[in-house]
């Protein structure tokens, strides 16, 4: 019990040593996104480099980038979570939906997250206690959210609570920026991420499942509590960016964030997560979404490069991480296929 | 019987059907109009046509234990480049203008196949991250073939792979039969197919016993694009437009449940194309269900949540044993000394 506690303090440093080279793919993504932001600031000079434009990287990719953090726990622990996007849609459906039936948005905020936390719990144990793969449990629960959305409402629903509009009135901050409490809030939400997997007993099961579940079990670490509970928390983190995403659009729809579980993937990869799981850090998502963020940005500032560019660029990085990743982990396991 | 594994299946498919008969009465009933077959089977098989290719292609890449997710991207890259050169020739009725274009819509196909493949087998990527490149990208590339714009085409000849009748039979079902009685002579009278089972179970393996596993992945991959390319060629004749946006869109996640529904497990090894087969016409018959029983559309997705969720239960050894074990009495329990040692490693360690 003692060598435990002793390897519990000295865990932080360890690790920190022993995947000093996993760090690389972080740096890259580091280094990409400064180039990029470089590029943008000398192209579009005086309006690209400015603090404001950062400031909006998280207001209009606030949403996406906590989907990517719950993501970020999933891929970790070895799964995978296709009902996001969907899950985001119908925790946008349910604020607009309950806020219009007259309920308090701080009580349709809390369904919404309930719903959310529900639909990963569901998710995780199908997967862990009858052995379907995840792929297709969170298939199905795609299906199923978006089709609850439908089921709400086939058109938008406009969002009118005065709460919603709150959260995003700007504040202004020194040096002539504005923030939007919603940005608080989405750096609040990656701080716990970044706590949770790195100072708790919960966040190191999840590095340990992802590893290798058959040693994990051995080990006598809680297999399927810790696998459920990525499920839950990939849940609750899209039902709140489906809560910020009403925010951002004033609206729930069954249409809104499709695709958007691909999008949170590639973050997730861009920013060092190995999709095997085991390996990643939550702050290396941080730098995936602000890197696809920014190119985002970038291009809107361009003007004449139409949107598919964004899809071919993301398609581009992913490519080049994953090559990267493979590379590094040829160089580990010297034995490859 | 039961222990066959095409039984459930086959039992969930004539279950659907005759669902379907008690509540349309005339859902059985097949016409012949104007020298063409009309009825709900026909449609089913019509409009199920390149689902049930692309669950062919996809069968193949799982069997050798990999799988594609871009095979919904294949299929907007192949329509929107065969109908955009078809609209730019000047008379697009010309039967060879529109064999060069499906010519050429074909072999980019293969090369996007080519490209997973290489990506799987020589840099030994993950198949799923692999193929979830051009899977986000790919849409990219489509609607950069159509500059973002839907494609119309009003070509007879491109009409026919689609929406066209041959011997009264519709074209695209002549196709498909075609497609899937080469692939089966190919994988079950050839030793193609105990290859890729081989290459499946174990990479490594078969490749120490002298298969050439590296070119069967690729193959199987290339194979699969091509499936996707026939498929999204299909498509796009049929609405006779291109759309780089929504053709396809979903179609690999239908295209995997249509495989794993047929009773082929995702980790590889055994594969079954009569179940593939199976596998698509059940969902293609929910599909049309939906629409021939009145249940709202927007219902739909709800409805194959469930009834996906269902079959991969029941398909699911685990569940079965959780569920239905006190329905059989076990036999006695064994004396504890003959359980093996190794057993307890699978054993739950529980919070």
């Amino acid at each position: 019990m003692t060598a435990l506690t002793f390897m519990g303090k000295r865990g932080m440093t360890a690790f920190t040593f022993v995947s000093r080279r996993g760090y690389l793919p972080v740096l890259v993504t580091l280094g990409l996104l400064v180039a990029v932001f470089v590029v943008g600031s000398i192209l579009y000079y005086p309006d690209f480099g400015t603090g404001q434009v950062v400031v909006n990287l998280f207001i209009d990719n606030g949403f996406l980038l906590v989907t990517a953090v719950g993501m970020t726990f999933v891929i970790l622990s070895g799964g995978i979570d296709l009902s996001v996007g969907a899950v985001v849609a119908l925790g946008a459906m349910l604020c607009a939906w309950l806020t219009g039936m007259g309920w308090p948005a701080w009580l349709a905020i809390v369904t919404a997250i309930a719903a959310g936390a529900l639909l990963g719990f569901i998710q995780g144990y199908v997967i862990h206690e009858f052995e379907i793969q995840p792929f297709i449990a969170t298939l199905a629960g795609m299906f199923l959210a978006r089709g609850l959305c439908f089921v709400i409402s086939i058109e938008q629903i406009p969002i009118k609570d005065p709460f919603f509009d709150w959260v995003q009135t700007p504040i202004a901050v020194p040096g002539d920026m504005f923030i939007k409490p919603t940005v608080i809030l989405v750096l609040v939400i990656v701080a716990i991420a970044y706590w949770m997997l790195h100072y708790t007993r919960f966040g190191r099961n999840v590095y340990a499942v992802g590893g290798s579940a058959q040693s994990a079990l051995l080990m006598g670490l809680p297999l399927g509590r810790t696998r459920i509970l990525t499920y839950v928390v990939s849940g609750v983190c899209s039902a709140i960016a489906g809560v910020l995403f009403g925010v951002y659009t004033l609206s729930g729809s069954g249409l809104h964030a499709v695709g958007m579980e691909l999008d949170a993937i590639a973050a997730v990869v861009i920013g060092g997560t190995l999709l095997t799981g085991g390996y990643g850090y939550v702050l290396g998502t941080l730098l995936g979404v602000m890197l696809l963020g920014t190119i985002k940005t970038l291009l809107n500032f361009q003007g004449t490069l139409s949107s598919w560019w964004t899809r071919i660029a993301i398609g581009v990085l992913l490519f080049v991480f994953i090559v990267l990743q493979r590379a590094l982990g040829t160089r580990r396991r010297s034995a490859g296929v | 019987m039961i222990k066959h594994r095409l039984f459930w299946p086959v039992v969930a498919l004539v279950a659907l059907l005759l669902g379907n008969r008690i509540v349309t009465p005339g859902f059985f009933s097949v016409e012949v109009k104007s020298g063409h077959l009309y009825g709900s089977l026909i449609d089913i098989l019509l409009f199920g046509a390149p689902l049930i290719l692309i669950a062919l292609g996809m069968v193949t890449v799982i069997a050798t234990g990999g799988i594609d997710l871009s095979v919904g991207a294949t299929v907007a890259i192949s329509g929107a480049l065969a109908c955009y050169i078809i609209s730019d020739q000047a008379n697009q009725g010309s039967v060879g203008g529109v064999l060069f274009a499906v010519a050429l819509a074909l072999v980019l196909s293969l090369a996007l196949g080519l490209w997973n493949g290489m990506l799987v087998a020589w840099l030994g990527i993950q198949p799923i991250i692999a193929t979830l490149i051009l899977m986000v990208a790919g849409r990219g590339v489509a609607q950069l073939i159509t500059s973002g714009k839907i494609i119309t085409v009003n070509s007879p000849p491109y009409k026919l792979i689609g929406g066209g009748y041959w011997l009264g039979l519709p074209f695209a079902i002549i196709v498909v039969v075609v497609v899937a009685a080469i692939t089966a002579v190919l994988v079950r009278r050839t030793a193609l197919g105990l290859l890729i089972e081989a290459v499946g179970g174990n990479a490594e393996a078969s490749r120490l016993v002298g298969i050439r596993s590296r070119s069967l992945i690729i193959m199987a991959y290339m194979f699969c694009a091509l499936c996707s390319g026939i498929a999204g060629l299909m498509i796009s004749s049929n609405i006779a437009a291109a759309d780089g946006n929504n053709a396809g869109l979903w179609m690999e996640l239908d295209a995997i449940l249509a495989v794993v529904i047929g009773g082929t497990s995702l980790i590889g090894g055994r594969f079954s194309l009569a179940g593939t087969i199976i596998g698509a016409l059940i969902i293609q018959t929910i599909s049309t269900t939906i629409y021939t029983a009145g249940v709202p559309s927007y219902r739909v997705l709800v409805f194959k949540a469930v009834v996906v969720a269902l079959v991969c239960l029941i398909q699911s050894p685990a569940f079965r044993a959780k569920v239905f074990r006190r329905r059989h009495k076990r036999p006695p329990p064994q004396p504890k000394a003959e359980v093996p040692a190794s057993d307890s490693g699978d054993l739950e360690v529980s919070a």
